[in-house]
């Protein structure tokens, strides 16, 4: 065996710049899949991370008739007395935050311009709107006292050229079918890191919200964040009531779950075109070598050499090959994942309803990715080998010896 | 004792719709010991007659027996097992693995044989020796001369000790001096081993050595007589060539 990998080795060095060249095309296929597939995950993750955080929470707890793309405000899809249910809910140690939360739907005018909004009315004091505080790009957060503040987001201002101070004109739907009109002052802006978010989203305190829609005591869910995302069934649970429905993130992500999956079978696709070009050079370069060396498989034939010890000859230099060329991938792959997931990629304002996606990409790479890339290569060099290695076990010793006469 | 034996051997070739004959029925039989050229000119059928009975093709008709086993019905893999323990093959060319050196090329043989590596280490520094070349055991093919590339190529073709050595033109592409080196080491071993020596030649200077000569035309054996070399035996005096 160390014969024949030793052998394998010297003639691989034969043809040193081909031999470079497909470990190369082999190195550069799994860099360029290993980028692709840290690039989806992490974009799959950071994606349901903003959208958990910002958008559903882990769990909602609200009426079995609410309907969350309606922005119902009819008193009997919503929570009563959401305080005292998110206090008790609060309660529950594996919940770090949960705090009523009153969705309606609105304008904004200023001026000649208008941009229609989701309105939140948030307990200003929650822990829960930690992403909304930090992100705070101008002005203060809202207090919860505050009647005449709202909070935008940055893609908001800059569209309507606000900033905090400036008025508005808020259209809001009520809970009575009615659309009240009341003006504002924008208290400052936020920044969330998805621009989608920033640009359809308006904050005021909750008591306010709940004024101006006229759902005194109500609220539109329970918004509850956990200190781990394991914790969902165990806490769903144990909130399970008559009265009220629970619903996770995963059920309330749907479309982000479905885009997981189907990105599964998408890598799928990529990774045997991408792999199936390299397979490509590596047919290449092995067939060249059965050609360029026949006489010499004519002659270890001679010696006695078996078929099958001829096509192992091959398969060995495929899998050095391989090696060459996974290292080399490791290598810059891991250059431009590294990249990619510290410094990321700017893609700015891109989102859809449903999925939040951040201004900037970051990669993650698992190291089930990893490891499935790195075998998924290996094997595809292997079978890559298949054929000029039984090219090569099939010759004639006496045709092969006279090759070139 | 009979190393090989061709019975009635016929080989045809067939190339589109033509049928090129290159032996027609010859009958041949090699004793151990012996050092025999195959003499005649091109497309008289001596390679030929050396692939059948190096198990490297197979007769269209007639049989081959080599160390009293018929080989003519063997497998590829039987065949390329038969070569493997029973023959050793010199070839016109300088056939030796441009990547190995001259040590790891004679060792390539024991390797096969699955010899362990000290009786491998043994074997080689043994025929290193015995074809003068233990100063260039390290040394690639590209840094020996002709003549001790084909030394190499002896020593790889004895270092199993086969029942049988074959060579193809072994002088074909060597100047007189290195030629006569090449055909005194084969003759020196021939006589201190006893193993037998089966070579195809069309150079006269060649054909001085043997003690054995077979002369073909045409595909068939049209004498087989004593050869030049001295002390030599009459191994076989009648022509065994069948038009």
């Amino acid at each position: 065996m160390i014969q024949l990998i030793k052998m394998a080795f010297r003639d691989l060095g034969r043809n040193r710049r081909r031999t470079f060249f497909s470990a190369l095309a082999l190195g550069l296929g799994l860099a360029l899949l290993l980028l692709i597939a840290a690039v989806i995950q992490g974009e799959l993750r950071t994606s349901m991370d903003l959208t958990i955080k910002l958008q559903t929470g882990h769990l909602q707890v609200r009426a079995k008739t609410y309907e969350a793309d309606k922005s119902s405000l009819a008193w009997e899809d919503l929570v009563a007395e959401p305080e005292a249910a998110a206090a008790q809910i609060a309660a529950l140690a594996p919940v770090k935050a949960a705090t009523p939360r009153l969705f309606a739907s609105g304008i904004v005018a200023v001026g000649d311009e208008t941009a229609g909004v989701s309105i939140i009315g948030i307990d200003p004091a929650s822990e829960a709107n930690a992403p909304y505080r930090d992100g705070m790009v101008s002005g203060e957060f809202l207090a919860a006292d505050d009647r005449q503040g709202v909070l935008i987001g940055r893609s908001l201002a800059e569209l309507l050229n606000l900033k905090a101070g400036d008025q508005i004109v808020l259209l809001v739907n009520t809970a009575n079918g009615d659309v009240d009109e009341q003006p504002f002052t924008i208290r400052g802006t936020f920044a969330t890191g998805s621009p989608f978010y920033d640009q359809t989203t308006l904050f005021m305190p909750l008591t306010k919200a709940q004024t101006i829609t006229r759902t005194e005591g109500y609220a539109s869910t329970i918004f509850v964040l956990l200190n781990d995302r394991d914790q969902t069934e165990a806490v769903t649970s144990a909130l399970k009531s008559s009265q009220y429905e629970v619903v996770t993130w995963q059920e309330m992500n749907q479309l982000l779950t479905q885009i997981n999956q189907m990105s599964s079978g998408f890598m799928v696709v990529i990774y045997l075109i991408v792999l199936g070009i390299t397979a490509t050079v590596i047919v290449n370069t092995l067939v060249m070598a059965v050609f360029e060396r026949t006489r010499e498989i004519g002659i270890l034939s001679a010696m006695g050499m078996r078929g099958n010890r001829i096509m192992a000859m091959f398969f060995t230099e495929s899998t050095l090959l391989a090696v060459g060329g996974i290292l080399i991938g490791l290598v810059l792959g891991g250059i431009m994942v590294a990249y990619a997931t510290y410094v990321g990629f700017y893609v700015g304002n891109f989102g859809i309803e449903g999925m939040l996606i951040g201004e900037r990409i970051y990669a993650y790479l698992t190291l089930t990715d990893a490891v499935t890339l790195i075998i998924t290569a290996f094997i595809v060099s292997l079978l890559a080998a298949l054929y000029p290695a039984l090219l090569a076990a099939r010759m004639e010793p006496v045709a092969a010896l006279h090759s070139g006469d | 004792m009979e190393v090989a034996k061709i019975e009635n051997v016929s080989r045809t070739y067939k190339i589109g719709q033509l049928e090129t004959r290159a032996l027609r029925g010859v009958d041949l039989t090699i004793q151990s010991g012996e050092f025999t050229a195959l003499v005649g000119p091109s497309g008289s059928g001596k390679t030929t007659l050396l692939q059948l009975i190096g198990c490297l093709d197979q007769p269209t008709s007639g049989k081959v027996f080599v160390n009293g086993k018929d080989v003519s019905t063997l497998n590829r893999n039987q065949r390329a097992d038969m070569r493997r323990g029973t023959i050793g093959f010199i070839f016109q060319f300088f056939a030796l693995i441009p990547t190995l050196t001259a040590y790891e090329n004679i060792e390539m043989p024991l390797l096969l044989n699955g010899k362990t590596p000290a009786e491998r280490r043994q074997r080689v520094n043994q025929m290193l020796e015995a074809v003068d070349l233990v100063d260039h055991s390290h040394h690639r093919p590209d840094q020996l001369s002709g003549g001790q590339q084909q030394r190499v190529a002896i020593a790889r073709a004895l270092v199993t000790q086969p029942a049988l050595i074959l060579a193809d033109e072994p002088t074909a592409n060597l100047d007189t001096p290195n030629g006569k080196l090449v055909m005194e080491t084969m003759v020196r071993l021939n006589q201190d081993t006893g193993v037998t020596f089966v070579f195809a030649t069309h150079d006269p200077r060649v054909i001085q050595y043997a003690r054995r000569v077979v002369t073909l035309r045409d595909g068939v054996i049209v004498s087989d007589g004593a050869g030049e070399a001295p002390g030599m035996e009459l191994m076989a005096a009648e022509p065994k060539g069948v038009a």
